[in-house]
């Protein structure tokens, strides 16, 4: 694989020199993943066709001196909740089988611009709900470096991809943690940007509040490519940020003297593995000796972190999914069948009522047509996890509920981003563990949704309070699993966080480091 | 607080989910244990805290009130799952 394998911007630089063409780099993808994916099970639907048809055409117009884009002949791979022009985009649903949506994301639309190359669309928890890839309606993607361990979750396919060198990088999204915590198990770099930094238009929405989409890599410096290629205001997005975004791959090799790097003592509470937390200590050290000074800081709230997130997110998915309902787009139930069900449930309140005042209540109470064709279109539509969020959601937000949930969560979300302003007074980036232990095996905590929520406690409140945040890989466990160390930094300041983790990578050699998957 | 069954029988008419007697025991026991796991945040005093729905400082984003041209009919209809020329077709929702 040479050049395509190692780095997506020294392939950028292979492909401007003419040393490769994009329909080698885009050929030996699609063999690798034609070799791996079997095992593996990253992609939803590879596009061999029109990724060789893309790659083509860079060729051509490099070939005769016209102008290509920033990212020009690179392949990529997309998490299959970002809408793609007359491509099938399935969010890992059931639910979205068939849709085909009749545009392109705003991330989809700059990738195009810049001549990226499409190789298809990878695996994801359903509607990114999920922190293994075992919500996917389809089948689990698997941990490259293990393959009976989880690759994380909701982006797996996209972080799998890449550690198997199936494509030099991908775009995956985080909602609570879904870039971050999938690139920590799967031992690659993902970047979360601040909330509002990437357009959310054509990002199927789950939190709106809380999704952000961003780059999954082999190292920082690719990162800041990709997200050069996608940052930026869009006014299809009421919700993204009027600022403007820097060339990050410019800032990369900025001084960092005198960087503050703030450890958060509540980190390293009950729960943090004793593998993690010493490979997490270690690259404290190696920032030390390049010159950073550490701080000890506190935030007092992120212990409700979780308990927040689990409120928010679940309303804010309740309220957006509301639209499959069967009638716009996507999945419908057999209507014949249901109107059978709905016949046989009012012959049965009518036979099993006496008095003629309460079997009409009893047939009274039966859904109507169109309400039954909804609740059986989502019963059949949705998964066990998004049934769970959906339910869950409703119910904080219902009449009664809706301030002692919701609005209670709303306060502490203050609270927490809160501290992160009192934290960023004292320190330029906040550094700690991604996940509190290493790659889970499939199944392990599938039965115990609680559980699995745990898991997100160090990544959730990134989302919470806006500020983006990334994961390197900074170890190794003593059965060979990839440990994820994350750099958080105040809201638009991600070139600090790609300078900083461009220097650790600099000295460290975790970035470089592949599966064996021969 | 705990959730009862009764509860989240009348929250899967709500969220328009229909589940059968199975999983609704088996919702009434997960979504408890969550609901009881983020009854965490009363711990707090909030009284004097403003909500925080979203973490990016912009209110209202104007546009300028021109007419353009929007996705064409038939490629907004092309994902329906029941459709005529030109609308969405569901089952009869007025009379019997």
């Amino acid at each position: 694989m040479g050049s395509v394998s190692t780095s997506a911007t020294r392939l950028r630089d292979d492909l401007a020199a003419g040393r490769i063409s994009s329909v080698e780099a885009t050929r030996a993808c699609l063999d690798r993943i034609h070799q791996v994916d079997g095992r593996v099970q990253a992609f939803l639907r590879v596009d061999a066709e029109g990724a060789m048809a893309a790659a083509a055409d860079v060729d051509r117009r490099r070939s005769q001196g016209l102008p290509v884009g920033l990212l020009a002949g690179v392949p990529i791979a997309l998490k299959d909740i970002l809408c793609t022009r007359g491509q099938p985009t399935t969010c890992g649903s059931k639910m979205l089988e068939r849709f085909v949506p009749p545009y392109d994301a705003t991330v989809v639309r700059k990738l195009r611009e810049a001549d990226a190359v499409i190789l298809g669309k990878v695996n994801l928890d359903e509607f990114a709900m999920g922190g293994s890839t075992e919500n996917s309606a389809y089948f689990p993607t698997r941990n490259p470096w293990d393959l009976e361990r989880v690759p994380g979750g909701s982006s797996g396919g996209s972080a799998a991809c890449v550690a198997a060198e199936m494509a030099p990088w991908s775009i995956g999204t985080d909602t609570g943690g879904s870039i971050r915590q999938p690139a920590a198990l799967c031992g690659i770099t993902g970047l979360k940007p601040t909330y509002g930094r990437v357009s959310r238009f054509g990002l199927v929405a789950f939190a709106s509040s809380l999704d952000q989409a961003g780059p999954m890599t082999h190292s920082a410096e690719d990162a800041a490519l990709l997200l050069e290629a996608i940052a930026g205001h869009d006014p299809l997005d009421a919700t993204s940020a009027d600022v403007p975004a820097p060339r990050y791959t410019a800032e990369l090799d900025k001084p960092l003297d005198g960087l503050r790097l703030g450890l958060v003592r509540d980190h390293y509470g009950a729960g943090l593995s004793s593998e993690v937390e010493a490979a997490v200590r270690e690259a404290v050290r190696i920032f030390e000796s390049l010159g950073a000074r550490t701080v000890d800081i506190s935030l007092p709230h992120s212990k409700y972190g979780i308990a927040t997130y689990y409120v928010i997110a679940p309303c804010e998915a309740s309220s957006n999914l509301a639209r499959y309902d069967g009638v716009h787009f996507g999945y419908r139930t057999d209507e014949p069948s249901m109107l059978a069900e709905l016949e046989a449930e009012r012959r049965a309140a009518l036979a099993s009522s006496g008095d003629s005042a309460r079997a009409e209540a009893a047939v009274a109470a039966i859904d109507s047509p169109l309400v039954r064709l909804y609740r059986r279109t989502r019963a059949e539509g949705f998964g066990p996890e998004v049934k769970r969020r959906v339910m869950l959601g409703t119910y904080a937000l219902s009449a009664g509920y809706y301030d002692a949930y919701y609005l209670k969560a709303l306060k502490v979300r203050r609270l927490i981003r809160n501290d992160y302003d009192a934290a960023f007074e004292n320190v330029d980036l906040i550094i700690g563990p991604t996940t509190p232990a290493a790659a889970y095996r499939l199944g392990e905590k599938a039965n115990d949704p609680l559980a699995m929520y745990l898991e997100d406690l160090y990544t959730v409140t990134a989302n919470l309070a806006g500020v983006p945040g990334i994961s390197i890989p900074c170890g190794s466990t003593a059965a060979g699993l990839p440990i994820g160390l994350q750099l958080q930094a105040p809201a638009f300041q991600e070139s600090r966080l790609l300078r900083a983790a461009h220097r650790f990578q600099r000295v460290t050699d975790w970035h470089l480091r592949r599966p064996d998957l021969s | 607080m705990a959730l009862s069954r009764a509860d989240v029988e009348k929250v899967s008419l709500l969220a328009r989910l229909q589940l059968g007697p199975a999983e609704l025991d088996r919702l009434t026991g997960e979504l408890g244990r969550i609901v009881d796991f983020v009854e965490q945040l009363s711990e707090l005093e909030t009284r004097e805290i403003a909500p925080l729905a979203h973490a990016l400082d912009v209110a209202n984003v104007f546009a300028d009130d021109v007419v353009k041209p929007s996705l064409p009919r038939d490629e907004a209809l092309a994902n329906a799952p029941k459709r005529d020329d030109e609308c969405y077709r569901v089952p009869a929702v007025l009379g019997e």
